[in-house]
């Protein structure tokens, strides 16, 4: 297993061919009380850096973005009746989306958990 | 001293029940006699169930309106620095003038015969918008600043589609309005995000490498969302237009550069205006608020019907798409001319004001943003250097390890008697404070602000966060659980089951 992290705050697991997308521990510290998770459809294409989901806490509504190209397998039910998932547990339980991948390759441009960590404390 | 009272009250502040909490059966009702001889013709379709509304007297119904008036704040009780909404004085000559019955008794389907002076009203109105801008065009009937967005970008979508080109990417800077982005959508664009670069204005070189041949265009406030003025906007213009774009101008800031800039030497070729920041009418106008657009040449033939042309010794309503060779209308945005109410408020204020008393109100906005930032910014972060515009932006980089929040320092305001400044906005500065005074308030005000942020500065980094946390104190509800509302609101009263 691969846990990788996009510099808008995105983890991203990829294990068995699936990658599973969720938004950071800092980012859901940065959102404040989350409300509403608005989640994509099964089997929507999404481009890298392209909208996938949006968040919206009670500061804002943000965008959160494809971490890379693939397709939406399944999203987190769970997150419509209890988004408060996202700021209990956003790296476990609080997960968005799982998604296949066209570009495995594309990993490799996403930063490991200490080059996050770097990124984070830079800001 | 603390203590409860036995009625809940607070001194003469009254804790007030809901309308339907104080209803009672019986309490209504005109003295009438009972109507006899008549027979229901309703087929046994009588309502038999209650109606469910609330049973009051007529002192009753004051009272309740009365107190619930006196829970609000406005700019008429008190400082309302709410950054980016320009809480400014709304002159009460403008209402005086509203009033006149020759105006107020009107109707929007009286004869144009009998209405000519309203319509020389609306036609001076615009030639004040046209003056003061420079632009040649100027649609009057959008409701409201977002839907003169909406107008001007229907505008831009009827240009590009009248030259047969499929452009479809909007570019928006980061620190937008979030109408702009929902605008460029509702039109059928897709929108593209220009970053800003450190001192807060549009990255122009990120900007120039988005150009392209499917850019219908770009969204710029200016001064922008950071109180900001976008110094390199001629450039912004020139290169957007070079492109085969438009310039779209958020006019919201228009309040901070009116007799001073005028839109059309920068380049621009549509920008709303929002009557009520910069004109002085009331916030939302009493019923829907008005924002009308201004137009370049390139834009003017699309601007949307009606609007009103001197016709010999008269003024005449255009009303259709086919009365006025050359123009092609992308069509009617709203019911009616526009609002004739707010046309009048802005007309009176910029009649009563002259252009010199116009460009003295921008210059006092400013005067009074710059006078804030100065007193604040050795104690707060400032979010970008240098002078603002018409608006302070602080981040919170100064309540760093004090454990207190943006938040929390707004919640602790109210106890002060001020309304808060708009927080977490713009989104590009972190923990964002956007303060604008407006040229209404005086230096004795602005200073008592000062004050009393200061004084709160300093008991933040004195360490007592917990005070903080609990505010306000002094308020009719304490801190609202925001999330609980949002996650579990409660929208609908119901009466208690017995």
């Amino acid at each position: 297993m691969t846990k990788k992290f996009s510099q808008e705050h995105e983890w991203i697991e990829f294990e068995d061919g699936v990658a599973t997308v969720g938004i950071t521990d800092y980012a859901q510290q940065s959102l404040g009380d989350i409300v509403y998770v608005e989640l994509p459809e099964v089997g929507k294409k999404l481009t890298k850096d392209g909208d996938a989901a949006v968040v919206e806490s009670v500061k804002a509504a943000s965008d959160v973005y494809a971490p890379l190209d693939g397709e939406i397998v399944e999203i987190n039910e769970e997150l419509d009746a209890n988004p408060a998932l996202v700021n209990e547990a956003p790296e476990s339980e609080g997960w968005f989306f799982k998604m296949s991948l066209a570009d495995e390759s594309q990993l490799d441009e996403l930063m490991d958990e200490a080059a996050y960590k770097d990124f984070v404390e830079g800001l | 001293m603390t203590f409860t009272t036995h009625t809940g009250n607070r001194g003469l502040v009254i804790e007030e029940q809901l309308i339907f909490e104080q209803g009672q059966p019986g309490r209504t009702g005109v003295d009438l006699p009972e109507p006899t001889g008549t027979k229901s013709r309703l087929g046994g379709l009588d309502r038999e169930s209650d109606v469910g509304l609330p049973g009051l007297s007529e002192p009753q119904v004051v009272r309740h309106f009365t107190r619930l008036s006196q829970k609000n704040y406005g700019i008429d009780a008190g400082f309302f620095p709410l950054g980016s909404c320009t809480m400014k004085h709304n002159p009460r000559l403008n209402e005086k003038v509203a009033r006149l019955p020759g105006l107020a008794d009107l109707h929007p389907m009286q004869p144009e015969s009998t209405v000519q002076g309203a319509l020389e009203l609306i036609d001076q109105c615009a030639h004040w918008l046209l003056v003061l801008t420079g632009m040649p065009a100027v649609a009057m009937s959008p409701a409201a600043g977002a839907q003169g967005e909406l107008c001007g970008m229907m505008a831009i979508r009827a240009a590009l589609d009248a030259r047969g080109e499929n452009r479809r990417r909007v570019l928006v800077p980061e620190s937008a309005h979030g109408t702009n982005p929902a605008t460029a959508a509702a039109c059928g664009f897709t929108v593209d995000s220009i970053p800003a670069t450190e001192d807060g204005r549009v990255d122009l070189a990120a900007f120039e490498a988005k150009l392209g041949d499917d850019v219908a265009g770009i969204m710029l406030t200016n001064p922008n969302t950071c109180g900001l003025f976008e110094r390199d906007v001629r450039k912004i213009a020139d290169l957007v237009h070079e492109a085969g774009g438009y310039f779209y101008c958020d006019g919201a800031n228009f309040n901070a550069i009116v007799g001073r800039v005028r839109p059309a030497d920068l380049g621009i070729d549509a920008m709303h205006i929002n009557l009520h920041k910069t004109f002085s009418t009331p916030h939302g106008g009493g019923g829907p608020g008005s924002g009308p657009v201004v137009f370049s040449d390139a834009l003017a033939p699309f601007a949307p019907i009606p609007y009103v042309v001197k016709k010999g010794d008269g003024f005449h309503l255009v009303e259709t798409a086919d009365e006025d060779d050359g123009m092609k209308p992308f069509g009617r945005l709203k019911g009616f001319h526009g609002q004739m109410g707010m046309f009048i408020r802005a007309l009176s204020y910029m009649k009563s004001h002259g252009a010199d008393g116009l460009r003295q109100a921008s210059g006092d906005a400013v005067l009074n943003a710059n006078y804030l930032l100065a007193r604040l910014k050795d104690k707060l972060s400032v979010a970008f250097p240098g002078y603002c515009m018409h608006e302070a932006l602080f981040d919170d980089s100064f309540l760093k390890d004090t454990g207190v929040s943006t938040l929390d320092l707004a919640k602790a305001i109210i106890d002060e008697g001020f309304h808060p400044m708009t927080m977490y906005f713009p989104l590009v500065v972190h923990g964002a404070l956007l303060i604008e005074p407006t040229e209404t308030e005086t230096k004795e005000s602005i200073d008592q602000f000062c004050d009393a942020i200061l004084a709160l500065v300093a008991k933040a980094e004195s360490g007592d966060a917990e005070f903080f946390k609990n505010a306000p104190y002094l308020t009719p509800r304490r801190r609202l659980d925001e999330t609980a509302a949002a996650r579990k609101p409660v929208l609908r009263w119901k009466p208690e089951t017995a």
